[in-house]
């Protein structure tokens, strides 16, 4: 008799820890053959509210930490990925199906990535920021600095490269995220979140929310203490992202807007996924004896 | 010889008026002309006296259409010309601003009642120096930042507010016009004579007609021209309210938007500040242009230890204040702009006082006409007292005070908005850990209200977002080329 | 009428007897507890202080007003000649200037003293008597590099001459090196040299150098020094050193008078010297001090300018106020 498998249903991952939704719900995965492959936590508007207080109480340490170590620490995801590749590759092949060389691919895609965003660290702000030479006896210097907690719909297509090309940008900089991964393929987030936990990333940093950003993204758009929003989950459904756009009103959450569809993960990436979620910040002083 | 106390009674020293020229009526200017609008013609008042300076067309929802129209059909030519050219009309106009500097300004104390003092000295030149700085910029836009041969937006709606109609205009259209956008502005209805009087610059600069349109009008106008579906790009300065609602307005749009908003800026006294100077900081933080600045220190955070000297100085410089004639060159605070304004400043003064916070002003005599307020202290202010918390824009400060850096940040940041701060301490390291600390834009240490076209300017939180100024401000008005790929 | 110094409150005052003085004697008492005080004066900030500066040049003073602050300028200078060159001769017709700056008008006030080396005292005083002070620099002027002895020496000669008036040098070296006890001797040594047998003394001004001393921290330190230490005035320059006497420096000085008065009771007055070229100038000034320490210091008694060339500006500005055409050099006399 063929052993029977030990079924496992994923959680969530909020303040570094792995609770189940605080709901007590949970959904079917399934492979794009719709066969099952596992409960995953279907997350609610209390996770939600949860994850962005586990965000904002990590902002303060993580933006605080040095550009390098922000750098090191994105860099240690990397490795720790390119250590657990065949997890990834599995996990992808169960959401997304395709062949093993294919999600190969896209892991590699991915951890490159997170390459790339680690050496922005310390460069990002040499390269947006600048001394302002004024007209009177002033230093004035800009500076980007990260706009807080940052609310992201993850791509639902691409379940590994999408979402590390949505979250790494934001939390490079110093960013808390607060993450609605893909409804469809929340397998490779998953395996993400066991990555993060192991990789010295501080609890909070980034809060992964297995479920529907249909359903938690008013939550998340209305929430007053979160600084911005990344729409891009629910690319082609405009009425949805208008919607989300009002509630971001509220408190003039930044909006990374939707595209009609998502966007093609392989392209290069612009510094506008950095710098959608920066202020700049100008600090004068006279300069006297 | 007795000393002679009345000796410097300084006697009235007015400038002239004669070098401004108010017509009784103004139009719309659209498409290079001064045309008739079709909404309901209102009237522009000088605050210090309530005398009606001019009738001012409104733009109803066709006028506006007929401006956007302009503006695309010269964003054809305009977006397409060389830098290089573009950067000439920019250079002429600044030029122009420089030329008619004195009339500029005398024109804007009219209207606004802001003290001669600060539009000749502050607002016409930062004008002139804006338009300078974005001049330059036009023909070097492979290095804002977007990548090679980056693309102006289209056509700009601008909103500005009244508290510094030139500059604020200044800040709108001169980084427009350098990327190659062209603009329909709308002035705030209580000061629309300094941007009327810019439109004839843009003729005398011989600027494409289009190029810049300028429609008055209040509230209705404002909403016509940021939600017109032909807008590529809304540029708005005012209250957080109206922020927010140009942010619903053009959610599911294409249109990108720079808000600049309300704030309620801490300015933040160490004990071991040099006092003297940060008692001018206190003063021009918050009396400066009757305290209507979005950025004004209307928080003053002491600390304890030096409380009560600061707030000893704090009187004393604030007893040489003198308040009166806009016109006057030795007026250091105007007229509030407007009865609606001096309506709301009032109300919120009693809300500080039913709250249970000291009022302070020093003795001084308001005229009898016009829109008046004394410059005023509230002390034994705390974090729960609207005064604290609502953006007064007046002469208004709150006085708060704090034991430890780690609470004056606490305190600082306990607001919704974060436009600005301001930090006094002769130590370095210091101001610099407070510059990290301070969730604000512009952090001023050791100075305040210090405003620089290379120096971005803008907000955190709900002060808004984009910024405005510097190269930062370029890339409110333009994109990467999307041909290339960047 | 001269300047009624040994009518005000603190003439005669002894080092530490003053109410509010006496609490400072324990700041005065060592070099570290000194030091250790002005130290912990606030800083100043410089650009801060030379933008409030301009500021308040910028106020414009018309008509009556400024009639009444020409004369007031006039009746503040310290008409003053120190010079290797200087006569007896030259000494005497400055000091018929001093009393009758515009022989053609009457009505012109006279300045409120003439300052000059310490050998020129009577000659001075054999003019103007009773009704100009004379003003005497003392203590080595302008370098103050000489033995002590010599200083007092100096001073006490000067006031013997019948000097109202000592303006002496501090230091500056001294000062430099942070020994600033001993600035502050020298100075109560001084002060005890201007005393006069009938128990008044001779007002004593102290010249800070301030362009040697660099920075307006230095400038608030040797102020308040000064100021403990029992002088009358503060004074700004010799007029032998770049920059003298600048509007910033005088917004500190100003400052220092104005706090130590709060602090103690005791009223000190200003005196900028040299480079105060013009009448637009001086009316500068006089705006700052009404606005920084206020209407008690706009006077001849707590205020005045250290200058030569001045007088005549403000002499010419007086009558174009007066006649309402401008006036030229040729119209008033040269000394």
């Amino acid at each position: 008799m063929a052993r029977i498998d030990v079924r496992k249903t994923y959680k969530l991952y909020i303040g570094g820890a792995f609770p189940r939704s605080e709901s007590g719900h949970s959904y079917e995965v399934q492979d794009s053959k719709g066969k099952f492959v596992a409960n995953a936590a279907l997350a609610s508007r209390k996770d939600v509210r949860d994850a962005v207080v586990a965000a904002r109480k990590a902002f303060g340490g993580w933006s605080g930490r040095t550009a390098f170590n922000r750098g090191q620490i994105l860099y240690r995801i990397a490795e720790v990925m390119e250590d657990r590749k065949p997890q990834f590759v599995q996990a992808i092949q169960q959401s997304e199906g395709g062949t093993a060389a294919a999600a190969g691919r896209q892991v590699d895609e991915a951890i490159d990535r997170l390459v790339w965003y680690a050496g922005w660290a310390d460069k990002i702000a040499q390269v947006v920021g600048n001394a302002n030479p004024v007209a009177g006896p002033f230093f004035n210097h800009s500076a980007p600095e990260p706009s807080g907690v940052i609310g992201v719909l993850a791509p639902q297509s691409s379940s590994l490269l999408g979402l590390v090309s949505v979250v790494a940008p934001v939390i490079v900089s110093g960013n808390t995220a607060v993450v609605v991964t893909s409804y469809s393929r929340p397998l490779p987030a998953v395996t993400f979140a066991e990555v993060l936990a192991t990789s010295d990333v501080p609890g909070g940093v980034v809060n992964l929310l297995t479920g529907d950003a249909a359903s938690l993204g008013p939550w998340l758009a209305a929430h007053m203490d979160v600084n911005a929003i990344d729409l891009v989950g629910l690319a082609g459904d405009t009425d949805a992202t208008t919607a989300l756009e009002v509630a971001a009103a509220d408190n003039l959450k930044r909006v990374r807007r939707a595209p009609a569809a998502e966007p093609d993960w392989h392209d290069a990436p612009t510094l506008s996924t950095m710098t959608d979620f920066l202020e700049t910040k100008t600090v004068w002083h006279p300069i006297g004896v | 010889m007795a000393n002679d106390p009345n000796v410097f009674e300084y006697a009235p020293a007015p400038e002239s008026r004669s070098i401004v020229d108010i017509k009784p009526s103004y139009g719309l200017f659209i498409d290079g002309e001064f045309v008739d609008g079709h909404g309901s013609a209102f009237k522009s008042i000088n605050p210090a006296t309530e005398e009606t300076l001019a009738e001012i067309a409104e733009a109803d929802d066709a006028d506006v259409d007929k401006a956007v129209k302009a503006a695309r059909k010269a964003f054809r030519t305009w977006s397409r010309m060389p830098g290089k050219e573009r950067s000439k009309y920019l250079y002429r106009i600044a030029r122009i601003i420089q030329e008619r500097s004195r009339e500029l300004a005398v024109l804007e104390s009219i209207d606004n009642g802001k003290p001669i003092k600060e539009s000749r000295d502050v607002d016409v030149p930062v004008v002139a120096a804006h338009f300078f700085y974005y001049a330059g910029w036009a023909d070097k836009l492979e290095y804002a930042g977007l990548g090679p041969n980056p693309q102006p937006l289209g056509v700009a709606a601008q909103v500005i507010p009244w508290n510094f109609p030139l500059l604020m205009l200044a800040w709108k259209v001169a980084p427009a016009l350098a990327c190659g956008n062209t603009v329909v502005l709308k002035p705030a209805e209580t000061t629309p004579l300094t941007a009327l009087l810019f439109a004839e610059i843009c003729q005398q600069a011989d600027l494409p007609p289009g190029v810049v349109n300028i429609v008055t009008g209040a509230g209705a106008t404002g909403q016509a021209v940021v939600s017109h579906p032909d807008v590529d790009k809304v540029a708005f300065t005012g209250s957080t309210d109206v922020g927010k609602a140009i942010a619903r307005a053009i959610a599911g749009t294409d249109k990108k938007a720079t808000l600049e908003l309300g704030g309620k800026a801490a300015n933040i006294v160490f004990d071991d500040a040099a006092l003297d100077q940060a008692v001018e900081g206190i003063v021009s933080g918050i009396f400066f242009n009757q305290g209507h600045v979005c950025c004004a220190g209307s928080r003053l955070l002491l600390q304890e230890s030096v409380a009560d000297e600061v707030m000893a100085k704090l009187k004393r410089r604030m007893g040489t204040l003198r308040v009166g004639d806009p016109l006057d060159k030795n007026t250091d605070i105007g007229a509030i702009n407007s009865a609606e304004q001096l309506a709301r400043i009032r109300a919120l003064a009693e809300i500080g006082e039913d709250e249970g916070a000291e009022r302070w002003s020093p003795p001084c005599e308001l005229p009898s006409a016009g829109f008046w307020f004394p410059p005023t202290v509230f002390t034994g202010v705390s974090q729960a007292h609207r005064i604290a918390r609502d953006e007064i824009f007046g002469p208004v400060l709150s006085v708060l005070t704090f034991r430890t850096p780690s609470e004056a940040v606490e305190k600082a940041n306990n607001t919704p908005y974060g436009l600005s701060a301001g930090v006094w301490t002769e130590k370095g390291s210091r101001i610099l850990h407070m510059a990290d600390q301070l969730r604000a834009g512009v952090v001023w240490a050791n100075t305040f209200n210090k405003f620089d076209p290379a120096s971005p300017f803008g907000g955190y939180k709900e002060s808004g977002y984009g910024r405005e100024g510097g190269r930062q401000g370029l890339s409110a008005y333009l994109k990467a080329d999307t041909k290339a790929g960047a | 009428m001269p300047p009624t110094v040994s009518t005000e409150p603190n003439q005669g005052r002894n080092q530490g007897s003053s109410p509010g003085l006496s609490a400072y004697a324990d700041v005065t008492a060592s070099e570290t507890s000194l030091r250790r005080f002005l130290h912990g004066l606030p800083g100043v900030d410089q650009v801060g202080a030379e933008a409030r500066a301009a500021q308040l040049g910028t106020r414009s003073i018309k008509t009556t007003a400024k009639a009444h602050a020409l004369d007031l300028a006039i009746r503040m200078v310290d008409l003053t000649t120190l010079e290797g060159q200087d006569t007896p001769g030259k000494v005497r017709a400055l000091a018929n200037k001093a009393l009758r700056p515009d022989p053609s008008d009457p009505t012109c006030p006279s300045v409120a003293a003439v300052c000059v080396y310490g050998d020129m005292v009577g000659e001075v005083k054999s003019v103007v008597g009773d009704r100009v002070n004379v003003a005497a620099v003392a203590t080595a002027f302008p370098s103050g590099r000489a033995a002590m002895d010599i200083k007092l020496a100096d001073t006490r000669d000067a006031v013997e001459a019948g000097a109202d008036e000592i303006d002496m040098v501090i230091d500056r070296g001294a000062f430099l090196a942070g020994h600033y006890l001993q600035v502050f001797e020298e100075i109560v040594a001084v002060r005890e040299a201007c005393q006069r047998p009938d128990g008044t003394h001779a007002h004593l001004k102290v010249i800070m150098e301030t362009g040697e001393l660099q920075t307006y921290d230095n400038v608030r330190r040797a102020s308040w020094l000064s100021m403990l230490a029992g002088g009358d005035f503060i004074k700004t320059s010799t007029g032998k050193v770049q920059p003298a006497a600048t509007l910033p420096v005088t917004l500190i000085m100003l400052e220092a008078v104005r706090d130590f008065r709060e602090a103690t009771g005791v009223q000190i007055g200003v005196k900028p010297a040299g480079g105060i070229r013009t009448a637009k100038d001086a009316i500068k000034y006089l705006v700052m001090v009404n606005e920084v320490a206020g209407t008690d210091w706009l006077t001849p008694d707590w205020f005045r300018f250290g200058a030569s060339t001045l007088l005549n500006e403000l002499l010419m500005q007086r009558t174009k106020l007066a006649t309402g055409r401008y006036s030229g050099p040729d119209y008033f006399t040269l000394d």
